[in-house]
This record gives structure tokens, C-alpha cells and sequence, in this order.
């Protein structure tokens, strides 16, 4: 196995970086894919809740690290999926636990573990953006339709470009489409054309997402969930299927997203 | 100081320090560095450096955490020179100069800009993001977006092929007849020599602009006039 390494940031906190990846990963991991994801966010780990793997942690990514335990010893198996795996961040601890070259490290030896590697990168431009970047071989920025957070993706661009980790790609996340209507959000494509990335994806605002959370059952494996749906196409698109994008209202506004993403 | 075993050399300049490092591995490089700098923290204190790093590739990492632990010294890093084209353009990204230019602050401020020869402009083919600073001691031409949080001081004009969301400067030393150009121009804000301008309201069409000042000193832009 060679695993793929996809690493999901931000810039600003609370755009949704870590439901994206339990998302994601619950997605590829139905479809039958091995996953491992990591929860880059020493001292505010939250993946582990999200995914509903709180109370089974034993090890976590430090003690990988400094070689208190074996990678497999902190690779916990999720409950739905035989084949999903989660390495918890330390809580303890603070970001100066990690460096880039850990992550590098780390990231190879699960190359020949699982399909896939996921990891959540914590919020901010700092030292804890830099290692969960290290090691990816692709970097999903994720935003808001909100230009807060837009302006921080962008900023983010700008340094994943610095770093030589280019051509990331967009998610867009929380968009609603009857705010949109009414003029009162940045509508996806005010998004896509400042950003000037590739989009992988735009998930609909959905307050089941909320409750999945809470509940430590990702909406991913809901399949009546529009949100849920999202992601699962992010997670198709990411194994390289042409998904053609959601129909998430009747305006046109959505075929006119396509084409800017270069699909039809 | 004997140079082959200490491969850092400093100079004095009129406004600052310039220092030279040789070839060999960097962090080493760096901690000697910033070993000597520590020895002579009094000399050091408050100092401006230029930095000459030769063909050393340097990563935005790299001189983040020079800049970084430099200021820490009191000490402010604002030039990185190199051969190598990717430290020139990190050290670009980081709002760094590349050159020390010859002409002193008082001196430019007589330049004008149309002495200013061709090669005095930079050209840049790239979006310009959040974040990036790019100063230049002449013209600026942008082939794409100057985005918002991005900033542009420029000694001469801007002209930007693309759209403008960030902050430009133009005549940043001065020179009230310069301008700025763009395909859209829904900057944040606006500067030419000393004025600012922040009421500049974003084109539902976008058009061609052109912003200058006016006779009475007030920034102003016009749309293009196809002749």
C-alpha cells in the first residue's frame, strides 16, 4: 500500500476542519478504502469526539512520537468501520511537542499501512499549520462563505504556494443557499474567484451536521443529509471520480459553479 | 576574525550592517551567527542587517525563524540578498528587500519616475494573496489579482493586469505623479505619495481605471478612454 496523505487547514478556527475530516474519512472508509486520520491539534483535540472515540484512547500522537508506544498502539479502530483508524492528539501537551520532521516521519511509515492519511490541522499559521502540512501530499483549505474566513484561506494559499505544497483545493463549507438568494452570503463562486483554486466540494449549511457531531456519529453516513451527501462526493472526487457537483438550488447558480470548476 | 574558519563577515554600511555568510550547511550557518551575535549584544542592539546568503536556498521557514530570532536580539532584518532565484523570491514573499539600493531615502525623494530607466520595474505573474508584501524601489507591473491583505508599495507606478482588492502604494517616496492602473480597481485602500484614499467604491462593471492626483492633490481615478 502507498497511502495518500491529505491534510485539511484553514487559517481561521471554526470553519469546520475537523468535521470535514471525520466526514471525509467515514466516507472513504465506506467505500471500503483504509484509513488512518490524525488529529494534528496538540492541547485542543476535538477528532476524537467527533468521530466518537473519545473513551478509547490509550496513546496519542506525542507518545508516537517520543516513542512511548508503537504507531500501531495508537492507531484506535473506529466502532462502525473495521478499517478506519484515529491517532489522538495529546491533550496535555502543546504544539512544541511536534515539528515538521516528525510529521514527515510518521507520515511515511503509515504509507505502507493504510490507503489513506487524514490529517486535521489546527487553526493559525504557526508552528502547528507547519508540521500537519510537512507531510501531505495534498492540502484541502477549507472556508466559509464569509470573508473573514476567505481572507484567511486566501492567506493560507499564499504560504501552502511559498511552501512548494501547491495546487490545493477548496471546500466550501456551510454554504446556505437561501441566504445566498436573498444577497446576504458570499455566494460560492464570490469564493472560487477570489481564491482562484480548484473547488472539491461545497457543503450545504445543515444543522443535522451539529447533532452528528455531538453525537460522535459523522452525518457522512446519513444518507438522507445534503451535507452528508457533500462530503461523500468530496471523498469520491479525492479517489479521482468525476462527480458532478450537488444541485443545491434551482437558480442556475450551480451549473454556473460547474463550469467554473471545469466540469459539466 | 580568520574567514576560512569563520565563514560570516560584517561590514558596516551608511544605515545598517551587512552581513555576508559563506557556503556550508545553513543551520550551522545560522547558529554561528547567531552565536557571534550574542557575544556582542551591545554592538548588535538596535542594529538594521542586511543579508547576503550566496547561493543558499532558503525557505520561507528558514528566514521566518531567522527574522524571528533576530528581532528577539533587537535587531531588525530587512534585506536577504542571494543567487539563488527561490531565496530571492521567499525572501520577496516576506516583504524582504532583495538589493540595498544605492540611492539613499533624502536622494530618491528627487527621483522622479520618469528618470527612472525600464529595468527599474518589477514584473510579477502571479496572484498576489493575503499576506504577501512586495516593496519595490521602482515600477510594479501585477499579471493577476492583487487579492485583500495584500499590499504593494511602490516607488514608481502600479500596473495590474487583473483585479485590485488589496492596499497599493504608489510614489511611495514621494513622488506625487505617479499612478496606479488596473482592469478593476476595488482596492481597500489607495496611496500615492502622502495621500490615502479608502472611499474608492468597488465597480458593480468592473472597467479600467486609472488613479492619480489631481491639481489639488486629492486622489482621484478616472476609467480609461478608449481613444
Amino acid at each position: 500500500m502507498n497511502a495518500k496523505i491529505v491534510t485539511v487547514t484553514s487559517g481561521k478556527g471554526g470553519v469546520g476542519k475537523t468535521t470535514a475530516v471525520a466526514n471525509i474519512a467515514v466516507a472513504l472508509a465506506s467505500s471500503g478504502a483504509k484509513v488512518c486520520c490524525i488529529d494534528g491539534d496538540i492541547g485542543l483535540r476535538n477528532l476524537d469526539v467527533v468521530m466518537g472515540l473519545e473513551n478509547r484512547i490509550v496513546y496519542d500522537l506525542v507518545d508516537v512520537i517520543e516513542g512511548r508506544c508503537r504507531l500501531r498502539q495508537a492507531m484506535i479502530r473506529d466502532k462502525r468501520f473495521p478499517e478506519l483508524y484515529l491517532i489522538p492528539a495529546a491533550q496535555t501537551r502543546d504544539k512544541s511537542a511536534v515539528s515538521p520532521s516528525d510529521m514527515i516521519r510518521l507520515g511515511d511509515e503509515l504509507r505502507s499501512e493504510v490507503d489513506w492519511v487524514l490529517i486535521d490541522s489546527p487553526a493559525g499559521i504557526e508552528r502547528g499549520f507547519k508540521y500537519a502540512i510537512a507531510a501531505a501530499d495534498q492540502v484541502l483549505v477549507i472556508t466559509n462563505p464569509e470573508v473573514s474566513a476567505v481572507r484567511d484561506a486566501d492567506r493560507v494559499i499564499g504560504l501552502l504556494e511559498a511552501e512548494e505544497k501547491g495546487n490545493p483545493s477548496l471546500i466550501i463549507n456551510r454554504l446556505n443557499p437561501s441566504m445566498v438568494k436573498n444577497h446576504d452570503m458570499l455566494t460560492a463562486e464570490d469564493v472560487i474567484d477570489l481564491l482562484a483554486i480548484r473547488l472539491i466540494g461545497v457543503v450545504p449549511e445543515d444543522e443535522a451536521v451539529v447533532v452528528g457531531t455531538n453525537r460522535g456519529a459523522p452525518i457522512a453516513l446519513d444518507a438522507k443529509s445534503k451535507a452528508g451527501e457533500a462530503f461523500r462526493n468530496i471523498a469520491q472526487r479525492l479517489q479521482g471520480k468525476d462527480v458532478p457537483f450537488m444541485d443545491l438550488d434551482d437558480q442556475g447558480l450551480w451549473a454556473r459553479i460547474q463550469r467554473m470548476a471545469g466540469r459539466k | 576574525m580568520n574567514e576560512q574558519l569563520f565563514p560570516i563577515q560584517i561590514k558596516g554600511l551608511r544605515d545598517g550592517l551587512l552581513i555576508t555568510v559563506g557556503d556550508g550547511e545553513w543551520a550551522a550557518l545560522e547558529t554561528a551567527l547567531l552565536e557571534q551575535i550574542h557575544a556582542q549584544e551591545s554592538f548588535f542592539q538596535g542594529a538594521r542587517i542586511a543579508l547576503d546568503v550566496g547561493t543558499q536556498i532558503l525557505r520561507v521557514n528558514d528566514l521566518v525563524s531567522l527574522r524571528d530570532r533576530l528581532s528577539e536580539q533587537g535587531i531588525t532584518l530587512w534585506a536577504v540578498m542571494s543567487e539563488s532565484p527561490t531565496t530571492e523570491k521567499t525572501a520577496q514573499l516576506l516583504g524582504l528587500a532583495t538589493r540595498i539600493s544605492k540611492p539613499r531615502p533624502e536622494e530618491s525623494r528627487q527621483f522622479s519616475v520618469d528618470e527612472l530607466s525600464d529595468e527599474m520595474a518589477l514584473f510579477l505573474s502571479k496572484t498576489l494573496r493575503s499576506g504577501t508584501r512586495i516593496e519595490f524601489p521602482g515600477h510594479v507591473v501585477v499579471f493577476g489579482d492583487v487579492n485583500p491583505g495584500a499590499e504593494i508599495l511602490a516607488e514608481g507606478n502600479v500596473l495590474v493586469w487583473g483585479r485590485v482588492r488589496g492596499m497599493i502604494h504608489a510614489g511611495a517616496k514621494g513622488d506625487t505623479s505617479a499612478y496606479i492602473c488596473a482592469l478593476d480597481l476595488s482596492p481597500t485602500q489607495l496611496r500615492i505619495a502622502e495621500e490615502v484614499s479608502a472611499n474608492l467604491k468597488p465597480q458593480k462593471e468592473p472597467r479600467p481605471e486609472i488613479a492619480s492626483l489631481n491639481e489639488d492633490g486629492k486622489l482621484q481615478s478616472i476609467p480609461w478612454q478608449p481613444k
